[in-house]
Order: structure tokens, then sequence, then C-alpha cells
């Protein structure tokens, strides 16, 4: 425990930008206006640990990106550069490494909603990534009990097609039978609330109606561990109730939730436990209340 | 215990001596590790439950892919008959690569829609994976699910060029045979064998970054090296006058060269007509088997290491 005081300085030193985890957040050097006075932080334990049973377990996780395509001008494309490069068996220089979580470790139990929050390249898509088994850590490991899914489900869907036929992909992508989807079909396109949009392609639906029916589909399935990225920052009010109401659902079929969000309400709301990432380290854990006001300020 | 949030973790864990290492705890309660690869039946019983996804994906793809063209799927079988009428006029008759190959359109265009199909997979595989990270970052799956999805969707597209493939022989003169019989026989095997080349091409491109651009040329070349347009054993024996197990060596040492010939012997019956002979099946089949094990196998050695970076 010695070394805690020193991490968390290391934490407030200004590091290098921190790239983008996933490819579409920008990196944002803001200046880390961070409050000195948080000695308490990560020593804050969760008050209601739901029963005792891990399902995630993080072990002093690292994740190493190699990023392609994010050369300077000065070395980019140039013919030249690029023979001298293979003369001299040097890697591509459009080759960079993101150091994007930095030694995480924590425990996530059954029935546990843990949110997760942080600026803008903190590492949040990442951890998420890795805890779903599909970024290989660098260092360290995750251990999950069952498969943890990404409630990720878009990347499967073809913005050509009807709902009605990225609905039966959706379902088989997360490996449903066919016996599932006929029975779940009808199910997602009700809680989905698209009507007879179904029929359409989804690139005439609003962005609304189009983060609805992924939501619904990949909600779909019953998941142990569910892992949610920012699935709920669109759609409309009414709709934002049913997927918190889906979210508790999945929490009392004692599977484990974690849920990345820049709206913060939807955290408070859902999550009983609130793990705050700041440059790939954890700032702060613990509970929503107290996590999110230090995270305001901060 | 050097990292300060491991020690949290333990205390939240209900106060097990703080100094109980995650590893341990994750060992007691059964957890496994996210990332590991399956053994090898495993992994094969896997893609096997998800025949219906690897399905509805390369159906999706087709729908898809021509939904904003005007001519739509018809691409499809134009593209290989417009490359086919332009070989015919250089080399068929502009280099008088034509020769004395009986019923040269039936010959040029057996041996292009062919070698089209085996092309198409081979590039198609080699984007399966470099082209579908944000999927491979999101879901689970056997990652060998997208190889197979493209070869899939591949073969459903051939379905046509085959039946117009068909109705040109026929217009070219070649009466209907009972050899053609054995067409869906050699299309099983040389689809057996593009499954397993688009799964090598597909861990290549997922590493090698330069290989879309180069592939055109090596699939060009390997074209010119098949017979497509002109037929080895004349070239190579009558023209160049090398031996004859030079021509043998073209002939089964390259995969689209024993499909090509295997296909022609079956369509083309109206010289006399013959099934293909003994050494051709061979090649075929022998390609066949080897392509998908090594296939399978060499791209199984890479599953957990798709979608990194």
């Amino acid at each position: 425990m010695a070394e805690l005081t020193e991490e968390l300085s290391l934490v407030k030193a200004e590091e290098p930008a921190v790239a983008g985890t996933d490819g579409k957040a920008k990196p944002q050097p803001k200046p880390a206006a961070v409050s000195a006075a948080q000695p308490k932080t990560a020593a804050t334990p969760p008050l209601d640990v739901p029963t005792g049973t891990p399902t995630v377990i993080v072990d002093d996780l690292h994740i190493i990106y190699r990023v392609y395509g994010a050369a300077s001008d000065a070395e980019k494309g140039n013919a030249v550069n690029a023979l001298t490069r293979i003369l001299r068996r040097q890697g591509r220089p459009q080759m960079k490494e993101v150091h994007a979580v930095k030694g995480v470790s924590f425990v996530a139990y059954h029935g546990d909603a843990i949110g997760i929050v942080g600026r803008n390249g903190s590492g949040k898509s990442t951890l998420l990534r890795a805890i779903a088994g599909l970024l290989p850590p660098h260092s360290g490991a995750v251990y999950t009990d069952g498969q943890p899914s990404l409630l990720g489900v878009n990347a499967a869907l073809m913005r050509e097609l009807t709902g009605e036929r990225n609905i039966v992909l959706g379902c088989y992508a997360m490996g449903m039978t066919p016996a599932e989807v006929k029975e779940k079909y009808q199910e997602i396109v009700d809680f989905s609330g698209i009507d007879e949009f179904v029929q359409l392609p989804m690139s005439t639906y609003s962005s609304g109606m189009g983060a609805r029916l992924r939501f619904a589909i990949s909600s779909a399935k019953t998941h142990d561990v569910l892992l949610i990225d920012e699935a709920l920052a669109t759609g409309d009010r009414e709709f934002r109730k049913k997927s918190e109401q889906r979210i508790r659902k999945i929490r009392e079929e004692a599977g484990t939730v974690f849920l990345v969000a820049h709206d913060l309400r939807v955290i408070e709301e859902t999550c009983n436990r609130v793990i705050w990432l700041h440059k790939g380290k954890i700032k702060m854990d613990g509970d929503p209340k107290e996590v999110l006001a230090a995270y305001n300020k901060g | 215990m050097s990292q300060p949030e491991s020690a949290v973790a333990d205390a939240q864990a209900g106060g097990r001596g703080g100094q109980e290492p995650l590893a341990k705890l994750a060992a007691r309660y059964g957890l496994r590790r996210a990332i590991a690869r399956p053994r090898f039946p495993v992994y094969v019983r896997q893609l096997w439950e998800r025949r219906h996804f690897i399905l509805t994906y390369a159906t999706s793809r087709n729908v898809s892919k021509y939904s904003s063209s005007a001519l739509g799927q018809l691409w499809q079988v134009l593209t290989p008959l417009l490359n086919a009428a332009i070989y015919y006029v250089m080399f068929g008759l502009v280099l008088g690569g034509k020769g004395h190959i009986h019923n040269y359109p039936a010959f040029l265009l057996t041996g292009m829609f062919t070698f089209t199909y085996t092309q198409r997979s081979v590039t198609a595989g080699a984007k399966s994976i470099s082209g579908n990270l944000s999927l491979i970052r999101a879901l689970h799956f056997p990652r060998a699910s997208l190889p197979l999805a493209y070869t899939i969707q591949e073969l459903q597209q051939l379905a046509i060029s085959m039946g117009v493939l068909l109705v040109i022989v026929l217009i070219t003169g070649e009466p209907i045979a009972l050899t053609w019989l054995l067409m869906p026989v050699v299309l099983l095997l040389q689809t057996l064998f593009n499954v397993g080349a688009g799964l090598v091409m597909a861990r290549l491109g997922a590493s090698m970054r330069d290989l879309n651009q180069l592939l055109p040329f090596i699939t060009r070349t390997w074209l010119y090296a098949s017979g497509v347009f002109f037929s080895i054993q004349e070239k190579v024996v009558g023209t160049a006058h090398l031996p004859q197990s030079v021509a043998d060596v073209m002939y089964y040492a390259n995969p689209a060269a024993s499909y090509i010939e295997a296909m022609r012997d079956i369509l083309i019956t109206s010289d006399g007509g013959h099934t293909p002979p003994d050494s051709v099946w061979i090649s075929c089949v022998f390609w066949a088997v080897f392509a998908l094990c090594f296939g399978f196998w060499y791209f199984w050695r890479a599953e957990e290491r798709y979608g990194r970076g």
C-alpha cells in the first residue's frame, strides 16, 4: 500500500496525450485539471457487495494497442522513406503503440452493475473489450465466469438491409439457434418499437431508431456478463426507461453488467458501483454518488 | 501485490487475508482467462454451431453488395463475360493463341468462369479478416466463420455464372452430355480448395496489410500460368518444344489448371469426348483435401491474434 500515494501522483502528472483507444475517439489533450485533494480516492470500497461470488477478475491488466496510420506528415507515405525503412529493417512509422490500459485490477461480483466513467481516451472502451476477451492483454490477465459479451452487435449489421434481416443476422451473430431467433424475433421488434419500419432498410432509420433496434437485438440474449458501451446515449426518454429496466432485469438474473456512458445520470440510476478511469488507470472505485461527485469536481 | 488496486480489490473480496493474489482467487472460483484458443476439434465444432451465422452473413452480404448498382447481380456474370471477350480478341484473334483448339469460345469461357471462382475466393478471403476488424473486436465467434462466409458468398454467386456458362456452351454447339453430371463434383472439389485457400489468405491478409495491393498481380500471373486462353499442352510441348514433364507440372502443380482442365473435359465433348484422365482427378482431389486441411490448421493457429492492433 506504500505505493498508493506514488501511484496517485503519477496519475496526476501530465503525461503525453493518450490517443483514442478505439480509432473513433479522438485524443483530447485537455489539461487534466486534477484537484490535489483526493487522497481517499482508490481506497474507497464499494458499499454493497451483492453476493460475494466474483464473476470478473481483472488482475494488473495492461493493454497496448498498435495503431496504424498515426504517422506525422513528415514521415508519411513517402516512397523514398518507405524504401529506406525496408533497407534498414525498421517497422512502419505509421504504426504507433498506445498504452491504453495501465495496470488495472478489480473484482466484480454477481449482481453488480458497474459504471465506468472517464474522459475520452481514458481506456474505457479498451477495458471493456479486454474483459470481453476481444483484445489480448499485453500483461496481466482477465478471469471471467462464462463468456462476457459486448453489447456491440452493430458491427455485424448492414445498413442496406431491412430491419427484419438485420434482426436475424444480429441474432445469429450472437450465436443464437434458429429456434431462439424465431422465439425472440417478435420480442425484439416490440421492444425496439420500430413497428412497420422493420420492413425498411436500416439506412432509412433515424439515429434514435437505429440505436433502439441495436440495443433491442443485443440485449435479447441472456448474458452472464454484459458489457454496454454508450448504448443508452441515444434514444428518447421513454426508450431509456425501458433499457434501464432491462439492465436491471439482467442484473437480477444474477448477471454482471458493465456500463460505459458519458451521461452520468444513466450511470447514477442504474449502477451500484462506479469505476473512474483516468489515463488508463483506476483513479477511484466505489459508491456511485461519491465517485461521480469527485468526477464532476475533477 | 505491488498494485494498490489489487489490494483494494482483495479487501473488497471479503477481507480474505488481503494478500491473496487475484489469480488464486480466480482459480478458487473457477474463473477462466478470457482469451484462450480452443483445441482444434473443439474449434471445428464451434464453427459448425455457427453455420447459420455463416450462411446468413454470406446471403446478407450478397443482398447488400449489389443493392446500390443499377444492374445489380448481373455484374457477377458480366464481369467474366467482358473479360472473356477481351481475351478472345487479344489472345484468340490478334495473337493467335487459338491455335488448334477445338471450340475456342467454349474453351475460353469455361476456363475464365472456373478461374474467376478461385480468384475471387482468394481475393475475398484476403480481405475477410482485415475488412471486418470492428466485427471481430465486438463479438465472439470462431474467426474462420468470416473467410468461410466469403467463400460461400462466392459460391452463391457462382450458381448464376455456371447457369450462364452452360447456356453459352450450348450455343457454341456442344451437345448436352452425360459427363455434365460430373460438374457439381468438380465444383465441390474446387470449393473445398477455395475454402482452404481463402483461410490461408485471410490469415496472411490480417497481418500483411500490403497484400491487397499485391494480390491483383499475383492472381494475374496465376491466370496466365493456368492456361485460361491457351492450351498448356500445345504451347509448352508444341510451340516451345519443352519435354512433356514440364506441361504435366504446369497442369498438376497448379490447382487452378487442374480444375479448369477437368471442367473443360466434362463440358466440351463435341471433339470426341472423354472424361478427365485419372491424373487430373487425383490432382483435383489432392488439392482440395490438402488446401482444406492446411488452411484450417494454419488459420486456427492464429485464432486469438485476429483483431489485434
